[in-house]
């Protein structure tokens, strides 16, 4: 039997207004403790919510964005429950009459679109964080104390819900990076994972191919980055494939990971059946957005990263034009003149690995890099990428003035080298090819670089067939 | 020489707009009567030593925030808790100029009719002081009626301000739901809590009222007030239509005496020209105690969340975080709290939410529907207050469900969010008995006409009769 994995996210994105949902406090991420905080965010008794409006606006957006419809109607609820990041002994948050809901995000791929719906995305705050102190850094175990820090009480935050419609660690993947670069370019999050403005829970069962059962599931939680998650999520499929497969079942439970400490193995927990008690939350109107407003901001809705896609797939590779989508360097790509599949490679390789930021660089110059790459030593290619974005870039300096092409200046230099290296060429000789590059190396230490590799290369295959 | 007991606000205004005393010597009139007075009432739980402003001087129930003035609800979970911030109405007291004399005694977290549930000991009824006040505003209107603040605020979810005005013999008004804001009030039951003004006459009240009403940007539930607050004039009622709920006045419990005066009470109606006729509403009155037993406690388990000891308050360490909460919670709240603490968690508890907290809204929709029916045909309806003038203390102590009917009449229209004003209409077995007007959303300039007509009719002596 071959089994299929359903797989299931929901994502947490901070909003990145000026200020909190329910109060005017500063939305900060390195301010020194409790010093983003007012009688609302701290729950003083008394002080009363007022829902941020360019929250709601934002939440529609991202609903637009992810083809949801937008409710007529929307309701804050309350989330009961005890826990000290949580001031209010309750978190406002939706439940069953959320602001977006029934969406789907196409997911381009090389076979073409995949729709993953959208279950639902809904407006509420985020907790305080607890900081642990005493015992190993930010765990709770041996730790002697807990304080709280509530300057992130009450930041915005969109939670969305997919369908189980995944259908591979993989695709998990690449949906959040999708999802990620779309929220980035509406404008309404950073969404940083080390920064804690994007985190995601995922979901995981199994089933034999050809069904649609669901089965039990295991929720997979405080996964660090996009990558890990798709490891944890194939060695997940692959436990409960294991399981089934020598006649076991599945228990429902949530497994932690260890953002420390990728390998560690998860700490499991049985899931228990909390009852938060929702109701409406008293202290607020229910929210109607206006026909207008979901109109205005549906015209504002920038192209989707799902549609710059498709159109790079054209002519391009789908992984590498998705690559570019979602690593912002697109809009920089479709800019620089040049061979098509060479300007991505740049982009996505060496390009990507300078930290440059596309939009500061002058796309004309970076064609003109691009194309004489072969041409331009590796450290002086480097040097010429890492200085892209500067202002005033000019690729001039760098386009093969300095580097000895001449045969006759380079012989001797080859000759030296050879001569020094009697064990190496010997090995050549007898078949260990790659050590070329070993030579060519040499050559350009010895020229700090200034020597045109292709005659060097031809120079050295010359004199040892 | 200040008579406090005697003294209007109004007048006491008009006293400080002429000159003829200053602010200061007006607010150390009233301290000197609480040091008269108070250590037999109770009336207060802390007096302010340094006023501010040029005003008339009010004082609060002790669940309004008042920056840098210890703030407790009533409940021993807040015991020396200073707030940073003010209120939203003490802001506007302040703005009025009105300096604070002091936080008035209070039932705990609001939940109780007599004041006998505060954790700082009750308060005593100035026209008997082996009575209560009523509750749970019963703090403000014991220091009003006995002349220890020329008014007072108090706060409103079943009756708090109606009842305890009609059991001291004052002005009360619960206004319409939304048009005073909650914010900085520590909150009981969100849905139903409004701020009300407690006063010795319905003029004052209307003054009162003006300073608190309109909207709050801090309280998303509040509204601009459709018509500025007239300060009534009018001494008939002639074009005013009276109803009489059957079930309001005829409900079980009543006692005689009260009845009697407040049929008085509705001949006089009649006698100033109103058409006065009979109505009903069929459901609100058996439907309405168990329909706010299950809305006001659930919010309330919701609302008391919040005293966990973390962040301020009463906090018992405990040898992990759930003991610390339970032990926090079981030495922070009284008996009350506690009762509806764990009411409003199985009210809201998966599987009994809808048969519970799901079906009161229902029926709370329903109350409102059969208010709005009735207003078709009247623009106000009348009933006692209470079913009973003040009782004993300890009488209901022991006895929740007998305590809680006390509030079987204001409950209705509060659960509509209608305003409700009490006026004090007579005297039963020698103690104040109150009358209940109930108009539709907005209409507190009829309720205030109505009631000063009436009032000036009826001419009640509002000092307490000991006290004279």
């Amino acid at each position: 039997m071959t089994w299929e994995p359903v797989i299931g996210l929901e994502i947490h994105i901070h909003l990145k207004t000026r200020t909190k949902m329910f109060c005017r406090c500063e939305v900060a991420y390195f301010e020194p403790e409790n010093t983003r905080t007012c009688p609302v965010c701290l729950a003083f008794p008394g002080s009363l919510p007022v829902p941020n409006a360019k929250a709601v606006e934002w939440t529609i957006k991202l609903g637009l964005a992810l083809d949801c419809q937008i409710a007529e109607h929307a309701v804050f609820h309350r989330k009961n429950y005890f826990y000290p990041d949580n001031p209010k002994g309750y978190q406002i948050s939706q439940y069953d009459e959320p602001l977006c809901v029934n969406g789907r995000l196409a997911l381009p791929g090389p076979q073409g679109d995949v729709e993953i719906g959208i279950v639902r995305a809904h407006l509420e705050e985020d907790a305080a964080k607890n900081v642990h102190v005493g015992g190993a850094e930010g765990r709770i175990g041996g730790a002697t104390a807990t304080l709280v820090d509530f300057n992130r009480a009450g930041t915005p935050l969109v939670e969305i819900v997919t369908q189980p419609d995944l259908r591979s660690a993989d695709q998990a993947r690449r949906f959040l990076q999708l999802l990620r670069q779309t929220v980035v370019e509406l404008g309404i999050s950073d969404a940083e994972m080390q920064k804690g403005s994007l985190r995601f829970d995922v979901n995981v069962s199994v089933r034999p191919h050809g069904s649609d059962e669901l089965r039990t599931r295991t929720e997979l939680k405080n996964l660090n980055s996009f990558a890990f998650a798709a490891k944890a999520i194939q060695r997940e499929v692959e436990r409960q494939v294991g399981v089934y497969e020598s006649g076991g079942e599945i228990e429902q439970e949530t497994l932690h990971f260890d953002p420390g400490a990728e390998s560690a193995p998860p700490l499991r927990s049985k899931e228990e059946a909390q009852d938060y008690r929702y109701f409406p939350e008293p202290d607020l109107v229910p929210v109607e957005p206006p026909r207008e407003l979901v109109e205005r901001v549906r015209t504002e809705l920038p192209e989707s990263p799902a549609a710059r896609i498709r159109r790079l797939a054209d002519g391009l590779d789908h992984d590498l034009a998705e690559d570019l989508v979602t690593s912002a360097r697109d809009r920089l790509y479709e800019r620089v003149p040049g061979d098509r599949r060479a300007v991505a490679n740049v982009l996505m390789n060496q390009f990507a690995a300078s930290g440059v930021d596309p939009d500061a660089v002058d796309p004309e110059e970076l064609g003109k890099l691009i194309e004489a790459r072969s041409r331009i030593p590796r450290e002086k290619l480097t040097e010429a990428l890492a200085a892209s974005g500067d202002p005033g870039f000019s690729a001039e300096r760098y386009l093969g003035d300095g580097l000895v092409a001449d045969t006759a200046e380079l012989e001797p230099i080859v000759e030296r080298i050879l001569a020094a290296n009697p064990g190496q060429v010997e090995a050549y000789r007898g078949g260990k090819e790659g050590l070329l590059g070993f030579f060519v190396g040499q050559v350009m230490k010895e020229t700090q670089g200034k020597a045109d590799p292709r005659v060097v290369n031809e120079l050295i295959r010359e004199k040892l067939s | 020489m200040i008579d406090t007991l005697r003294m209007t606000a109004e007048e006491a205004m008009g006293l400080i707009e002429r000159r003829e005393v200053s602010a200061a010597e007006l607010h150390r009139a009233y301290v000197d009567a609480i040091g008269e007075r108070d250590s037999e009432l109770h009336a207060y739980l802390r007096t302010v030593d340094e006023p501010e402003g040029e005003g008339v001087p009010i004082a609060f129930k002790d669940l309004i925030s008042t920056r840098g003035v210890e703030t407790t609800a009533g409940s021993k979970t807040l015991s020396g808790y200073v707030p940073v911030y003010d209120a939203t109405v003490a802001s506007r007291c302040r703005a009025a100029g009105m300096p604070l004399i002091g936080k008035t005694n209070m039932d705990e977290f609001a939940m109780g009719s007599s004041t006998e549930n505060s954790a700082f000991g009750p308060t005593r009824n100035p026209w008997d002081p082996e009575r209560v006040p009523g509750g749970s505003s019963g703090g403000s209107a014991a220091a009003v009626a006995a002349g220890l603040a020329p008014w007072a605020l108090g706060s409103d979810t079943g009756g708090s301000v109606k009842q305890p005005a009609s059991l001291c013999g004052i002005v009360g008004l619960r206004p319409t739901y939304g048009t005073v804001s909650r914010y900085g009030i520590v909150a009981f039951a969100s849905s139903l809590d409004q701020i009300g003004p407690m006063t010795k006459t319905v003029r004052d009240n209307a003054l009162l009222y003006r300073v608190l009403a309109g909207r709050d940007p801090e309280d998303t539930t509040t509204v601009e007030l459709p018509q500025p607050v007239e300060i009534p004039e009018r001494e008939d009622l002639r074009g005013i239509r009276v109803g009489v709920p059957r079930e309001l006045n005829g409900a079980e419990g009543i006692e005689p005496g009260v009845k009697e005066v407040v049929q008085r009470t509705i001949e006089l109606c009649r006698e100033l020209g109103a058409e006065v006729g009979e109505t009903s509403l069929p459901r609100s009155v058996d439907y309405g105690m168990p329909c706010y037993y299950l809305i006001a406690p659930a919010e309330a388990s919701s609302n008391l969340a919040r005293y966990d000891g973390v962040r301020y308050g009463l906090r018992v360490n405990g040898s992990n975080l759930r003991q610390m909460y339970e032990k926090t919670r079981d030495a922070g709240f009284g008996d009350e709290p506690k009762r509806r603490i764990m009411l409003g968690t199985y009210a809201l508890s998966a599987g009994y939410y809808e048969a519970y907290y799901g079906q009161a809204q229902k029926v709370r929709t329903v109350i409102a529907d059969e208010h709005a029916a009735a207003f078709e045909n009247f623009d106000v309806l009348v009933s006692p207050t209470s079913p009973t003038v003040a009782f004993k203390l300890g009488e209901k102590a022991e006895n929740p469900l007998a305590m809680y009917l006390s509030d079987v009449l204001t409950i209705p229209s509060n659960l509509a969010g209608l305003p409700g004003l009490s006026i004090p209409c007579g005297l039963s077995e020698g103690l104040p008995v109150g009358f209940q007007l109930i108009g539709p959303q907005f209409s507190e300039n009829t309720l205030f006409h109505v009631g000063h007509a009436l009032e000036q009719a009826i001419g009640f002596d509002f000092v307490p009769g000991r006290l004279r």
